[in-house]
């Protein structure tokens, strides 16, 4: 049976990991690698690793660095940040990255979706979509790293660009990031509804409930956490077992 | 060992290479036709569409070469789906050694499939060591169904081909490379056969 994802995200900064403790067994908890390897002992099933760096050098630091995870881990990972065209996923999929996500350039430019499908497959294009509700606006889509908000409702974005190619959403709630109260559950759920492809949960992971929260209650296919993991609040081992315990199909 | 993975410009190739160096083997990547002809044993990985990899591979005469290979031969995800007769993808004439059709996952499921899932029924030296129920990564939206060449299956949610064997050409729809522990575990089994 396919079993639900449980996927930790690093965020990189020159080529280093920005958040997260020194943790046993890890030399150096600031170096990507080590902590990738770490995690896949741990058993998680992908990782994400998200470039936050803004400069030239540090993309070129970056595409190193995807070469030196896809040579010492043997689990699948998809690299996200600052992806704009076909050459830059060129650059880091023959670097050995599996998945690339994309956010902002996709909305900038939809058609980018579908000319990196046709030219990779749809299996290895991920569109992150950042996603906040007020009342008055209902989930809304924003961009450039949640600064700016877009004219698009989630679910009809997640449609299109499923449409044009998308093999994944990565949901992130901005209500939910950072407050450990739980995934957004109505939002993933009626995306995961409407769409076709798998969808990953994202933002608000505060304990092991919101994980099968989002599996069961939200039918998502992935979720995913950050500080959660990286803070030692929660092991992978002991989050699968839990949620095995919960009669939700994991790999152990 | 002279070890040679087919280099077509079609995705994980340097996963594939990754995975073997883990193993502490070095492998050469060649899309020349001696080079693979004089292989030991050769590995063809792939992924992305079936239509464009079929042209890759035409453009540089490997689907002439391919199909009259001996040696033991390892077709990985797309690289197994093209040792096919046929593709629902772009209705797309494959390389023909393996006389099955490959069709499109019809399911309420989500497509593709994608993540860890289970191998069953194994039947194959490739799978020395390995357990059944064992967990390996997939990611495709195509399947080659269950027939007299099926030597591991998985579900979904109806059982399709997870691995196949014909003559010398052994393939696995899941990435080996990507299976943690199982998958160097299956490679290493192919690379002591």
């Amino acid at each position: 049976m396919l079993t639900k994802r449980i996927i930790p995200c690093l965020d990189i900064k020159d080529g280093r990991t920005v958040k997260g403790v020194q943790f046993e067994n890890i030399r150096d908890a600031g170096d990507p690698v080590e902590l990738a390897k770490w995690y896949a002992q741990q058993g998680a099933d992908e990782l994400v690793f998200l470039d936050i760096t803004a400069t030239n050098e540090g993309r070129k630091t970056f595409a190193q660095l995807v070469r030196d995870i896809a040579r010492h881990i043997d689990i699948p990972f998809t690299v996200g940040g600052g992806i704009g065209s076909v050459a830059d996923v060129e650059v880091l999929l023959q670097n050995g990255a599996d998945k690339v996500s994309i956010n902002s350039s996709a909305i900038k430019n939809p058609q980018l979706v579908e000319e990196l499908a046709r030219h990779f497959g749809s299996q290895c294009v991920t569109v992150a979509i950042d996603t906040k509700y007020t009342e008055a606006t209902g989930w809304k889509v924003y961009t450039r790293a949640g600064t700016i908000e877009t004219e698009y409702q989630t679910v009809e974005w997640a449609k299109q660009v499923v449409d044009l190619g998308a093999g994944e959403i990565l949901l992130t709630s901005m209500n939910n990031d950072g407050t450990k109260a739980g995934f957004a559950l109505n939002i993933t759920g009626a995306v995961a509804n409407a769409v076709s492809v798998p969808v990953i949960a994202s933002g608000g992971a505060g304990s092991m409930e919101h994980f099968s929260d989002a599996f069961l209650k939200a039918n998502a296919d992935a979720a995913l956490a950050a500080s959660l993991f990286h803070f030692r609040e929660l092991g992978v081992p002991e989050l699968k077992r839990y949620l095995k315990q919960q009669g939700i199909a994991v790999r152990i | 060992m002279n070890l040679v993975i087919v280099d077509y410009k079609a995705g994980n190739v340097q996963s594939v290479q990754f995975a073997l160096e883990r193993l502490g083997v070095q492998a050469t990547l060649s899309s020349d036709a001696e080079t693979i002809k004089a292989a030991d044993k050769v590995i063809f990985p792939g992924v992305g569409q079936a239509a464009s990899a079929m042209a890759q591979l035409k453009a540089r005469n490997l689907d002439k070469l391919l199909p009259t290979l001996e040696q033991p031969f390892f077709g990985v995800c797309l690289g197994m789906q093209l040792l096919c007769t046929h593709s629902e993808e772009g209705d797309t004439d494959l390389l023909n050694i393996i006389p099955l059709p490959v069709q499109h996952f019809e399911t309420d499921l989500k497509v593709p499939h994608m993540g860890w899932n289970q191998l069953e029924n194994l039947q194959s030296p490739l799978f020395e060591g390995i357990n059944e129920k064992e967990y390996v990564y997939y990611v495709h939206s195509y399947y080659v169904p269950l027939s007299e060449y099926t030597i591991a299956q998985s579900n979904y949610p109806e059982p399709f081909s997870a691995a196949l064997q014909y003559k010398n050409f052994y393939a696995a729809q899941f990435h080996p490379e990507k299976s943690g522990a199982a998958g160097s575990q299956i490679l290493n089994n192919f690379l002591a056969l």
